[in-house]
This record gives C-alpha cells, structure tokens and sequence, in this order.
C-alpha cells in the first residue's frame, strides 16, 4: 500500500477516532458508564466543550509550522480535520449553553450576547468558525482561489477572540487561558516571522530541515 | 399530627452509609479496573472520604427552609475553598488529610473577653442547632445545606463587644504547607472575611461546625465556618482562626482580589449584576431530576431572590444604604 492509500485508509480513520475520544467521554460520564459529570453537570460540558474547541484550534495552527519545521509534508492531510473537530467541540459548547444553559429563552440570549463581553467575543468567535467550516470542501477551496486563505488567516482572529473569551469568564485563576494564550502567541510569533523573513529575503523559503537556504 | 417535611430528611435516608461506601469501593475498583483516567481525576466524588463523627444534641430551628437538601455528595464534592485550590473539585481533593485538631481561635480587638480559646471550650457554652439554608455563590449556582452550627449572635453577646466595635472581622488559618492553595497566588492570604456587628447579631449567621448532623468535613470549612445565608457564599469564611473586633470596616479577600466585582456586603441581590454575569437567575445544583441524560435537560435555572429569601430577617439591616453601590 502506497503512502497516500496508508494515510487515507489507515491513519485518517485512527485520527478521526482519537479525536472523537473527548466527546465519547463526555457520552459516557453522562450516562455513568466512564465516570460522571459531578454536581454541576452543564458547567462541566459546557468547560469541557469549550476546552476542546480551543485545544483543537491550536492543534490545527500548530499543523503547518510543524510541517514547515519537520519536512513531514503529510501532516497537511490532517489540517481540515482537526479544523473541523474544532469547529465541531466549539459548536457543542455552544449548543450547550443555548439549549441546556438558556434553556432557549431567547430574552436571557439575547441578554446575554448583547451585554455580557466575553460571550459577545465568544459569540464572534463562533461566527467566524461557523464561516470556515462552511467553506472548508475542496470545492469551495479551488473555486474561491486565494481569496480562501485570505479568509482561512482568520482562524487567528476566532483563536484570539476565544481565547479572550475564556480568560474573561474565569474568576481568578487563568492559569489555563495563559497556557493557551501563550501557545497561540507562540504560533502566531512564528508566522509573523516567517512572513517578514519572506518579504525581506525572498530567497530564503524555508527554514529546519526542510528549508532551501542557499 | 407529625407532617413529614423534606428538612426532615437524614442522610441516612438519602444514601445509607454502608451503600454510600459501597458505591465508593465499586467505583474504585471500577475505575481500577481500566476505565478512563481522565473520568476517574474528573470526578471528586469518587475519591475516599470518612464522614465526620455524629453530633450530639443538635435541636432543630425556625430559620430553617423546608426545601430539599443537596445531598452529602454535592455538597462535599462540589464547592470552593481556595486554600485548597481553585476548581471545585479541588477541596474534596486536597483536604481530607488536613489536621482540624487541635484547634484555638484568637479573639482580640475592641471586646471585654478577648484571648485564645481551644475550640472545645468556645462552642461548649452554646446549643448546637441545626439550619437548613440556601446557599447562593456569587457564581449563579445553589444548594440548600443542612448545617450544624452555634448563632453567631450569641457568640457575640458573650465576647461582649465595646460600643466602639463596628465590624467583626474573621481570618483562615495561615498554613502554607498543609493547604496547598496557600502557595499559589490566588488571593492574598490568609483569607480575611468581615461583618457588621448588626450583621453579626442578626439571628440568622452561624458559626457552622457539622453538616449533615456529623462533624464538618475538612473541604467544607472544618473545625469552625462562618454561614451567612443572605450573602453570597465567598463570605462564609472557613477554618477560622481569629476573630477580632474592628472599628474600621475590613478589607476583605475577594474585595482585595477585584473590588469593582466584590464588595463588602455581597447581599445575594437579583438586580445587581456581577460585572460579567447576570445574577437574576441561578442553577440550584441537583435540582434535576432522574439520570443520565434526562437529567441534563430539566435543569433550568431558577429566579434569584433579594437577600437570597432572607429579606424578612435582613432587609431592616440595609434601611437608607445605595445596595447598588454597595453591592
């Protein structure tokens, strides 16, 4: 078997699974089989939902700089992915506090998204993941050319946004949002960095093992 | 005629002991036996824990509500004590080798019977009376907890405060290395707690040492906790240690921590929201019924109410002060 049917058939499916780990969990301790949600059990989902989204996001801007890093060109086949599992976990911590939270009561939504900032900045966030998944078939890819990568770069806006939303919310302690913050600077330094190094020298393309330094 | 009300509830008909335990060592065993870690460190519920001691001679009192208690389990697995960290699983989790004895508590200040009292000897004059009262933190969640404690106000009388006494202001025990929450930065510790003496003398506060008719356990405050049902929950302070008669209104901890979203009074209101959440509506923790799933979905939130219900008692206390502006 090649390397492209081995990723396809093989690989592809035993990330997919992985992924689905968190929400499997969460299916389980609901129903009590691999543990419980404890006392306050639409915090919890909401916390853990929530947490995954973020998680998944980095996880997928952390996909290129290691491809660009490493030469291990076949990483970019799990980018959408993990995109999608992102947008996926970030829809159900939506769904979560929509329907199990608000209990649908459009006044208390609405409340809540108008005046309290960090769920209007979630709900940005939301909004802007809501447009990437949408556009995420290859066949949207090629037909909107370049101007899909100019609107996929915001995937750091919905990062930023997310983040901010989180750090917002907790009480005191943000050891957690710094950890992501940090991460998400860190990835965003890189690009940053690389888009310069572009611009400045054009001959220099890459970088590690993979780069074409002269 | 006897009319059975839910405050009459024991936890030994809630869960009995034996199954309680049982539960415990099968969920052990379980979580031994290869399910998920990750559940397993999710779940303060499952970690052993020894009930306190039965109490003797605890009368029933008035104040208490007649709704359902939380059971044992929410109550001892779910709930904050920064000391010992900062997620809500974390005191169950980092308490129960925690020593409460022997313990003394400091009086001083602006009283005629001021010194240090071995904690025996400071709640024997007193009759241990059980209150079963609502709990709202400043979260938007709540419980209803069948506390065991000593009036505040009765405590009070005997320590015979001066004229000049305005405030009576509480502090947690300083111990760095057995709560461990104490090294992070947190909040500045020890944590400090205060009311005014006419908050004090209300009948209301208590001085909580049991839960559930059985000695507190160390996560939810042991040996000695201040319950104060028309505040939010952060001013019931834990693991008391000093008492101290005040002329000066107190800098509390959570005030210190962000004083535009905690203030002094932290009178429970609805119409006074936190700066990022609304407190009008609240989550009463296990109100849902039945399991799993179904559980989930009946879990709606309930109206907050002035003073957390309390407002025949307490609202007297407020008479002519902005409680929006001191909030």
């Amino acid at each position: 078997m090649d390397v492209t049917r081995q990723i396809r058939f093989i690989w592809k499916p035993l990330v997919f699974l992985t992924c689905l780990i968190p929400a499997a969990l969460v299916v389980g301790d609901t129903l009590g089989i691999t543990g419980a949600l404890g006392a306050n059990p639409i915090e919890e989902l909401q916390d853990r939902f929530g947490n995954w989204g973020l998680r998944f996001i980095l996880l997928t801007l952390t996909v290129t700089p290691l491809r660009q890093l490493s030469g291990w060109n076949w990483l970019s086949r799990f980018r959408r992915m993990f995109g999608l599992f992102a947008f996926f976990y970030v829809l159900m911590h939506f769904l979560t506090w929509l329907i199990l939270d608000q209990s649908l009561l459009l006044s208390a939504i609405a409340e809540d998204i108008l005046e309290r900032p960090f769920i209007t900045i979630g709900f940005a966030a939301f909004l802007i993941l809501i447009s990437l998944a949408a556009t995420s078939t290859s066949t949207i890819r090629r037909r909107m050319g370049r101007r899909w990568q100019k609107l996929h770069n915001v995937v750091y806006v919905a990062a930023i946004l997310g983040i901010w939303h989180y750090w917002w919310q907790v009480k005191l302690d943000a050891t957690d949002p710094a950890i992501y913050a940090v991460i998400l600077s860190v990835l965003l330094g890189y690009r940053l960095w690389r888009r310069r190094g572009r611009k400045g020298s054009p001959v220099r393309t890459g970088s590690g093992k993979s780069g074409q330094q002269i | 005629m006897l009319i059975r009300k839910p405050a009459d509830i024991r936890p030994s008909e809630i869960t009995s002991k034996e199954n309680y335990l049982n539960r415990r060592k099968f969920m052990q065993s379980a979580a031994l036996a290869g399910s998920s870690i990750l559940a397993v460190d999710a779940l303060g519920a499952m970690l052993p824990q020894e009930r306190g001691a039965k109490l003797a001679g605890v009368v029933k009192s008035e104040f208490s509500t007649d709704e359902a208690p939380n059971s044992y389990d929410d109550i001892t697995t779910y709930n904050n004590y920064y000391e010992f960290g900062v997620r809500k699983d974390d005191p169950v989790r980092n308490a129960q080798e925690f020593k409460t004895r022997p313990w003394s508590i400091e009086v001083s200040g602006k009283a005629e019977k001021t010194g240090t009292f071995n904690l025996e000897d400071f709640i024997k004059p007193y009759t241990l009376e059980e209150r079963i009262y609502r709990m709202r933190c400043v979260e938007a969640w709540s419980m209803v907890i069948p506390w065991v404690g000593i009036p505040l106000a009765d405590v009070i009388k005997q320590l015979r405060p001066l004229s000049s006494a305005k405030y009576v202001v509480f502090e947690t025990l300083l111990d760095k290395e057995n709560m461990p929450g104490q090294r992070g930065r947190s909040l500045r510790w020890p944590y400090v707690e205060g009311l005014t003496i006419a908050e004090a003398t209300n009948p209301l506060p208590i001085l909580a040492v049991g839960l559930y008719g059985e000695a507190l356990p160390n996560q939810n405050g042991a040996p000695i906790r201040l319950v104060v049902p028309w505040k939010y929950g952060f001013k019931g302070i834990k693991g008391i240690v000093k008492i101290h008669f005040s002329e000066k209104q107190p800098r509390t901890s959570w005030a210190l921590a962000a004083s535009n979203e905690y203030g002094f009074y932290a009178n429970v209101n609805p119409e006074v929201s936190h700066p990022r959440w609304s407190q009008a509506r609240e989550r009463r923790i296990g109100a849902s019924s039945g399991s799993g799933l179904a559980s989930l979905f009946n879990a709606s939130k309930q109206p907050t109410l002035m003073f957390n219900g309390y407002g025949e008692q307490v609202a007297h206390l407020y008479d002519g002060l902005d409680l929006r502006r001191n909030f």
